[in-house]
């Protein structure tokens, strides 16, 4: 399906920051679409993360505009901008390290249903049974007891996606979802991503340097080289592009 | 003009003693990430060491000047031999246990400083060669002060070739970043920081001993210095010399410029400027910080690696066996006004108030992650706010005690709105200024407060008169507040505070506002504080500012890491142990300092997680936190 | 055949979660050798253990023929074992000639000696940047300083984790070249990678690691014609 088909969940156009006078992300426009995963990919210090915390807020751009579900979202905090619906999952993965698992993704729904102010009930018996059927859907269910801080990795980030997935969100936010797990367990969690994408009909934005995942995973890519937009389009497209492999791709690109 | 130039070259002399004091303890906290408590201790030690040197090789140049050197290398290796012997052994505990542990230093140093050279102030010798002044536009300048704007550019100039130019100097800004690294690429990375910790000491002590000519070696220095050493690094940025130098400069004109202007009258009202003297280094930094939150020259302090960080595993609420055995010394508590004798109802009222005190302040601390220094400065609202109350507004007493929380509240209320944007030793460094700035306008507004001398008849009503009614006064509010702090702490609105600690790139990705949630802890922290400020002023019948001076947070601070930070019934463990032990040592003993200090080092050095951290640490589990949960080590993630 | 590096039933433990159980294996010199495994398999365990990071709580680790557990990272260090962190651990705030610098151990003998120069000849990127703060360079340049760093102790074998992981496939292949390069200097190299593509492309020998124990020893040859070993370990 090209993306033009499927309803445009974020635009994003001409979206510009530049730090002491180096452009670290120029003129970048893009769209995904709901039930879409779309790479972006480009060496170490593309403006890779830099695009990615504009779109949710953290650093404000210096110029553009991203739009979600048609409304402006540029200068809404990180906050206001998981409210209308934006999940994210970190490259290093950020969970509250004192609490379960199941109490994260309680957290999460807790906040999701405006509950955080109350002083009085035990939070641990409020939304158990809501978080206890994510954490099913990300087969972290066995593993709802544990503390965060002594999860293998993997694990942590299928709970990361578990509290990404608390607000029911329209657009999911990945930055390197599978950055130090096993070839393995990558494909798994990028095969459960696609799974859970498909069947809510999320829009999905991920970066990504393992490229078996991108080239099996990915509905479209796109391609960023010091800030700007270089190439973009299906796979093999991508694939096949003399200038992606030049300054990314490299002996891979021919494999 | 003349007057003003003199007062302009008096800043730069006290810039210079302060950049002096200040440069020792930027330095060790920059390599270290170690708030040395200690550093005035050593700026103390550096003073009496230079007195006793002199008076030994007497007041030759020679024999001067080697008592100035000499006194601040015998300080400089005593630093050495700390560093080796103390702080060693808790590189890997958490920060606040570092601060913990230089605190017990000072008391030791004081009663060894006691103990050696008694309680009288010494004056020390003028310096041979700079004891005469000159003339500056007609008006004389002392020799030695113009001695004293020299040398602090040269200490700055001189570090700063050291860290930029030398190997050593390399491998110290090295070292500051990753500690770890640094001995995995071969260097003996223990030895680096003896010798930074070795210099920083020097400093302090040279600092210490070149005041010889100007000011009497006395006891209380040691706090005095420490007070505006934190100032000057904390206004300058911690871990920047530079910024300590430019904060030195302006803290240092700014109190030349309030004296030099004295009494002012404005539109015929008289605004004494000397007595802000007092606190105006305080209303600096607090308008630094709220401008750059970083202070002048500072960054924001990257995580430091190779450090160990404490992870809390999840807490449990209360099960049945911990209801019951709260309820059994709630029981046990009860019936000691009939079993006990009067005294240990007397002391038993002190250590409830002070447990209330501890547990709030463990509630800012543990949850919330924000370190308060100036946490008495809601006790001391409290206090006030009932006492004036009673005595200036006439209402009941019983009126009085609800009413004085709400303006320990409110005050935390307006501070916090300033404290939550900042963090860590900033924001600690932030509460300390709020509470002096409170602590200064009680002191010194006879008027209304009494000032120094405080309110006297500050008395229950008729019906709380007797010690016994009013201990079960006080039990019943203090298990109320203990209760409704821990119910709080499980709640949604806790586990929220706790998320916004544990990760506050998690948290604000799913909608927690981290800064209104940590305002609110802060609200309700100081409202507590003033429940047990209002006790404590009941339970003595009088006030004075001592109850929100800077020694009064601190014990706080102690009661709470004696127990443990991240345990729910740890400040009360700790505010027992420490209000009795301080009881029962000053009781028996003129260095009661020493022992209190001692024993907190032995504490620090074999229960690193506090009393009952170390309890539940036994008594836990691997994978789920003991009861109160415990604290594990593990390694920082970057 | 020498063992440049040997491991002999090392156990390490994190608090008390067991995490290297009967570790044993060797390195000859001049070879590279790769401890292969999935993320939280006991790799870099293992080099932090060698390194000294880590408390080896039994067995024995030899360097050159001694005894190097239980001693301090810098005294190991200072025998001519070189370690490149995973997460590179680069002093962001010195000069690139500053992170050399303290890197720096006087010469070796038997160790190749390397100079700030010889490195800008390895890593021409760094070179042009020689002046400016570590924490400005990309990923990739980077992760060449923490190598060129550690060789600045002239050291006889190094430890390199995961030098592959994160980068863009471009620069993969530059750092495989280096570490021939290395190599062929006469250094001997242990490295830990997930990247099996990578391994084959530099090593010589490999051992595979699975939940903290060696399950397989061999020439790269050997693990290339075991199908089983890498279906079962490996999982490609």
């Amino acid at each position: 399906m090209e993306a033009a088909a499927r309803m445009t969940v974020l635009a994003v156009e001409n979206l510009s920051k530049s730090f002491g006078g180096v452009h670290a992300v120029r003129n970048v426009s893009f769209a995904v679409g709901a039930g879409e995963l779309l790479a972006l990919i480009g060496p170490n210090g593309a403006g890779k993360t830099t695009c990615f915390n504009m779109l949710n807020g953290q650093i404000r751009p210096d110029s553009g505009s991203v739009r979600l579900g048609g409304r402006e979202i540029v200068g809404l905090a990180p906050r206001a901008v998981w409210r209308l619906g934006v999940g994210r999952t970190f490259q290093i993965t950020a969970t509250f390290a004192s609490m379960t698992v199941r109490e994260n993704v309680q957290m999460a729904l807790l906040s999701h249903h405006r509950r955080v102010s109350s002083w009085w009930p035990r939070a641990a018996r409020l939304y158990r049974e809501e978080a206890d059927r994510l954490l099913e859907r990300v087969g972290m269910a066995e593993q709802a007891e544990r503390a965060c801080s002594v999860l293998a990795y993997g694990d942590l980030k299928r709970v990361e996606l578990a509290v990404a997935l608390a607000n029911a969100p329209r657009l999911l936010l990945m930055d390197e979802p599978t950055a130090g797990m096993a070839p393995k367990e990558r494909i798994a969690l990028m095969a459960l991503t696609a799974e859970i994408v498909r069947e809510r009909g999320l829009a999905v934005l991920f970066t990504e340097h393992d490229m078996d995942v991108v080239f099996t995973h990915a509905d479209r890519i796109i391609v960023l080289n010091r800030g700007t937009l270089i190439a973009a389009g299906r796979p093999a497209d991508v694939r096949a592009d003399a200038e992606v492999q030049a300054v990314y791709l490299g002996s891979r690109g021919h494999g | 003009m003349a007057s003003i130039v003199a007062q302009f070259l008096n800043g730069l002399a006290s810039a210079s003693t302060l950049f002096l004091i200040a440069v020792g303890l930027s330095l060790i906290f920059g390599v270290t990430r170690i708030v040395n408590f200690a550093h005035g201790s050593l700026y103390m030690l550096g003073l009496y060491a230079a007195y006793s040197l002199i008076d030994r090789f007497g007041p030759t140049p020679l024999g001067f000047w080697g008592g100035v050197i000499g006194a601040a290398l015998l300080v400089g290796a005593l630093g050495a031999l700390v560093e080796v012997a103390i702080l060693r052994r808790i590189y890997r505990a958490p920060e606040l246990f570092q601060l913990l542990a230089t605190f017990a230093l000072v008391l030791v140093i004081r009663d060894a400083v006691l103990w050696h050279w008694g309680p009288e102030d010494l004056l020390g010798p003028r310096a041979p060669g700079f004891a005469g002044s000159v003339a500056i536009l007609g008006k004389p300048f002392p020799e030695y002060d113009l001695l004293l704007i020299a040398v602090g550019p040269l200490v700055l100039v001189l570090l700063w070739l050291l860290l930029n130019r030398t190997r050593w100097g390399t491998l110290v800004r090295a070292a500051t970043q990753d500690r770890e690294m640094v001995g995995a690429l071969g260097v003996n990375e223990r030895w680096l920081f003896t010798g930074v910790f070795a210099l920083g000491a020097f400093l302090a002590g040279l600092g210490g001993a070149l005041q010889i000519p100007r000011e009497p070696a006395q006891l209380f220095l040691d706090l005095t210095a420490i007070s505006d050493a934190f100032v000057v690094v904390v206004v300058g940025g911690m871990g920047s010399i530079p910024g300590a130098f430019l904060a030195a400069l302006l803290i240092g004109e700014i109190k030349a410029l309030c004296i030099g202007l004295g009494t002012v009258t404005v539109g015929g009202v008289a605004i004494s400027f000397s007595k802000l003297t007092l606190v105006v280094e305080f209303i600096v930094m607090a308008i630094v910080l709220i401008v750059r939150p970083y202070g002048l020259l500072g960054k924001p302090l990257a995580m430091q690696r190779g450090a160990g960080a404490p992870v809390e595993l999840p807490a449990r609420p209360d099960g049945r066996a911990m209801a019951l055995a709260g309820l059994a010394v709630l029981a046990a508590l009860a019936a000691l006004p009939a079993a006990g004798t009067p005294y240990a109802v007397v002391l038993a009222i002190d250590i409830l108030v002070f447990a209330l005190f501890a547990a709030s302040l463990q509630f800012i601390m543990g949850p919330a992650g924000m370190v308060s220094f100036g946490h008495a400065a809601y006790f001391g609202l409290g206090a006030y706010g009932a006492a004036l109350l009673l005595k200036r507004a006439g209402l009941p007493m019983e009126a009085t005690l609800a009413l004085g929380p709400l303006v320990a509240a409110l005050g935390a209320a307006l501070f916090g709105a300033f404290v939550v944007r900042l963090s860590g030793v900033y924001l600690a460094m932030l509460t300390l200024a709020f509470a002096q700035i409170v602590w200064s306008i009680a002191f010194q507004w006879d008027a209304f407060t009494g000032g120094s001398n405080g309110l006297v008849g500050v008395w229950p009503s008729g019906w709380l008169s007797g010690k016994t009614a009013f201990y079960f006064l006080t039990l019943a509010c203090v298990a109320a507040g203990v209760f409704l702090l821990r119910r709080i702490h499980f709640s949604p609105y806790g586990y929220a505070l706790r998320a916004g600690r544990d990760s506050p790139l998690r948290a604000d990705a799913i909608g927690l506002d981290i800064g209104r949630l940590q305002w609110v802890a802060f609200v309700i922290a100081g409202a507590f504080a003033g429940v047990a400020g209002a006790l404590a002023g009941y339970s003595k019948g009088s006030i004075s500012p001592e109850v929100m001076a800077v020694s009064r947070s601190v014990d706080g601070l102690v009661m709470v890491l004696l127990g443990g930070v991240q345990t729910l019934s740890g400040p009360l463990v700790g505010a027992a142990a420490f209000t009795w032990l301080q009881d029962t040592i000053a009781r028996n003993t003129e260095y009661w300092r020493a022992i209190l200090g001692a024993t907190i080092l032995f504490i620090v050095l074999a229960f690193p997680q506090g009393i009952v951290g170390q309890l539940a640490a036994w008594l836990g589990s691997r994978d789920r936190g003991a009861p109160e949960g415990m604290v594990g080590w593990r390694r920082r993630r970057a | 055949m020498t063992a440049m590096l040997e491991l002999e039933a090392v156990d390490t433990y994190y608090g008390r979660a067991h995490i290297l159980s009967r570790v044993s294996f060797a390195a000859s010199a001049g070879e590279v050798a790769v401890l292969l495994g999935r993320n939280g398999a006991g790799k870099s365990t293992t080099l932090k253990s060698i390194i000294g990071l880590v408390r080896v709580a039994a067995g024995a680790i030899r360097f050159a023929g001694e005894r190097i557990d239980g001693r301090a990272p810098y005294e190991i260090a200072k025998r001519g074992l070189g370690y490149v962190p995973e997460d590179r651990r680069i002093f962001s705030d010195l000069t690139v000639l500053e992170n050399l610098e303290v890197g720096r151990q006087p010469p070796r003998p038997g160790a190749p000696t390397w100079t700030e120069a010889k490195l800008f000849e390895l890593f021409p990127n760094l070179a042009e940047r020689r002046r400016q703060p570590g924490g400005r360079l990309s990923g990739g340049e980077q992760q060449m300083l923490t190598i060129a760093r550690t060789l600045m102790g002239n050291p006889s074998c190094i430890l390199l984790d995961e030098p592959s992981e994160g980068l863009a496939p471009v620069i993969v292949d530059q750092m495989a070249a280096a570490i021939r390069g290395l190599k062929q200097a006469g250094v001997t190299v242990l490295l830990s990678e997930q990247n099996l593509h990578f391994a084959t492309a530099v090593a010589d020998r490999a051992h595979i690691i699975e939940k903290g124990e060696i399950r397989f020893s061999g020439t790269i040859a050997e693990l290339g014609a075991n199908e089983a070993i890498r279906a079962a370990y490996l999982a490609v």
